[in-house]
């Protein structure tokens, strides 16, 4: 470098150039969200209530399924009860810890199974095109027409109640979100200078798809999917709360909801408590998707 | 204009047949017999044939779903099992409270909203816009079911300043627009505004910010217009968006009220639906499905043509 004639400044702007290249986009958007000290604490929540859900059965809490008649509704900070007890007597930090993990399920695994179906068909109509575009996207559309709301509830109340049933209901309701914004990006990239030198070198459809339309529509989609994590979580509880998703006794969290609504009366900040988990979870979901977001706009 | 109004309508019939489909096979993807809720627990399979037929359920599907469509066309939807009564016209006198609940839910949500928005998009970057955005967050994140429950734990149970549930004073069977109605109102509709609120906060901010940051904000500012003149200019050219997103909030109020109608026992199209569920009323939940889902489709129609009217770029596209 020293033979070239350049500046100390220059040196030192060509010395950093390679070194942010270097480090790669997916370590750059990394290292941008680290720093974000919203998106961290969000993170922070998150992992807390996940590890807490996980390792509930080992943290030496209650039984959340024993309850007793002679202790029903014991207000918040009791000795013993520290979230007080529920409308049979059951510990509440019990059964909201226990409760995360029935509610995470089924407020998570329909975003994953829409994420990889809605990709799926999202890239095929994108890079396919033609008559196979106009039958994906057509269908599509008709989703598009109903609410959300309305719909994963006309679904999960024709299939009945069930956690498996609400699981269904709300991937259904999120493959053709995912669909349309996969078909999009996809069709921003299928026309790029890379995409047809992989195929004037021989790639077919299926490996293009798979290795060059892939890569680079996966972030965009991504970042989507998990913006609606926070509404498949509140969707997902709600279906609870109307008495569609799990039974009785079972802790979650939209379920305890309900079951403790008559109980607003007598003590009602305990009766309040499981909704205020699934807004934790909903918010930071939020949080950290809108984190994740401005951190992989590179540009600004 | 007339000829994409044309367009626009043209485009909607498959929708709506679609819709239907959407709505007729939900009975069919139904585990169980439907005739279930009407049959006494002894019935002869006599009886059972004999409903079956009078149901048309023992026809092939096709025919069923041409048969269904032709008399839906005529404004017959059946009747509820549960109640006998015409499906239309209890979806009709549902969807009312519904309507009258998602109007109160929008002038409140879209006001604060647009309020919201702008000011933060004005003030980007600072503290005013941070409290805006966080208000925002906090609306679009929210279990709304369980706002209702606080606002109820609140106002009705600590204050008592409103009633926890229904619409309207008891012995009262139509909706008034005087106070001993209206204070049923102002709690589920308020806990309906909060998600509308967040996302118009949200519209409107990129909205503001993004045209506030366009050339032609600098040369009017370099012309020397005043900071009331280059509001106006934002708010013209945010107007077709936020029409756009606001309309597809009121679609959204109108046919995702199941959970807050729930919560307050708010006698609207939710409520139905919630009974029609348990019930297992499969002809009212089929009915209410349908029409809350073209009164979506509809609204979809007139926001398009609305944003047309007021840009006329889009014609063009």
């Amino acid at each position: 470098m020293s033979e070239l004639p350049l500046s100390a400044t220059a040196d030192a702007a060509l010395q950093a150039a390679p070194a942010t290249k270097a480090r790669g986009y997916w370590a750059t958007v990394g290292r941008r969200i680290m720093r974000d000290k919203v998106s961290m604490a969000c993170a922070l929540v998150l992992l807390l209530i996940f590890l807490s859900a996980i390792l509930a059965p080992w943290l030496g809490l209650e039984d959340p399924y024993k309850g007793s008649m002679i202790r029903r509704l014991r207000h918040i900070g009791t000795v013993g009860y520290p979230l007080g007890t529920d409308e049979l007597g059951r510990d509440m930090l019990a059964r909201l810890i226990y409760g995360g993990r029935l509610s995470l399920v089924i407020g998570i695994l329909p975003v994953i199974l829409a994420f990889c179906i809605g990709t799926s068909l999202g890239i095929i109509a994108g890079y396919v095109g033609g008559k196979l575009n106009t039958a994906i996207m057509r269908t599509v559309d008709v989703f598009y027409a109903f609410p959300s709301v309305l719909l994963a509830i006309a679904i999960s109340g024709a299939l009945g109640a069930g956690v498996l049933n609400s699981i269904v209901s709300l991937t259904v309701v999120f493959v053709p979100q995912i669909t349309r914004v996969a078909e999009s990006v996809t069709t921003g990239v299928r026309n790029m200078d890379f995409v047809e030198a992989a195929r004037a070198s021989g790639a077919g459809p299926f490996t293009i798809m798979r290795v060059h339309i892939l890569g680079n529509v996966l972030g965009a989609i991504f970042v989507y999917a998990t913006s609606l994590i926070s509404v498949s979580m509140i969707l997902a509880a709600g279906l609870s709360f109307l008495g569609l998703g799990t039974k009785p006794p079972e802790p979650e969290w939209g379920l305890m909801l309900n079951t403790l609504r008559t109980a607003i009366y007598v003590n009602p900040w305990v009766a309040a408590l499981p909704g205020a988990m699934i807004f934790a979870v909903s918010i930071c979901f939020n949080l950290l998707s809108d984190g994740l977001r401005s951190a992989m706009d590179i540009r600004n | 204009m007339l000829a994409y109004i044309a367009r626009r309508i043209i485009y909607v019939v498959p929708i709506v047949i679609s819709v239907a489909l959407v709505c007729f096979l939900l009975v069919h993807i139904t585990p169980g017999d439907p005739l279930v809720a009407v049959l006494p627990a002894d019935a002869s399979q006599e009886l059972a044939a004999q409903l079956r037929a009078a149901y048309g359920f023992d026809r092939p599907l096709p025919v069923q779903f041409g048969l269904w469509l032709l008399r839906a066309l005529h404004g017959d939807l059946g009747n509820s099992i549960a109640t006998g009564r015409p499906v239309l016209a209890e979806v009709m006198r549902a969807v009312g409270n519904t309507v009258t609940l998602a109007i109160a839910a929008a002038i409140i949500g879209f006001t604060m909203g647009i309020l919201l928005g702008l000011i933060a998009g004005y003030f980007r970057e600072t503290w005013i816009d941070k409290v805006a955005t966080s208000f925002a967050i906090a609306g679009v994140s929210v279990p709304h079911y369980w706002l209702g429950m606080l606002l109820v734990i609140i106002f009705s149970v600590q204050l008592n300043w409103l009633p926890a549930v229904g619409a309207g004073p008891s012995g009262s069977n139509s909706w008034a627009w005087d106070w001993a109605h209206l204070k049923y109102l102002v709690l589920p509709a308020i806990t309906t505004s909060v998600i509308p609120m967040g996302i118009v906060t949200r519209t409107v901010r990129a909205l503001t910010g993004d045209i506030l940051s366009q050339d032609f904000v600098e040369a009017l500012r370099a012309k020397g217009l005043h900071e009331r003149g280059v509001f106006r200019h934002v708010i013209k050219n945010a107007a077709p968006t936020a029409l756009a997103v606001m309309g597809l909030q009121l679609g959204y109020m109108l046919g995702g009220s199941i959970l807050i109608e729930t919560v307050f026992s708010w006698p609207g199209s939710g409520f139905l639906l919630n009974s029609a569920i348990f019930q297992r009323d499969l002809p009212l939940l089929q009915g209410t499905i349908l029409i809350l889902a073209l009164f979506f489709v509809v609204l979809n129609l007139l926001v398009d043509i609305a944003q047309a009217a007021i840009d006329p770029r889009i014609k063009r596209g």
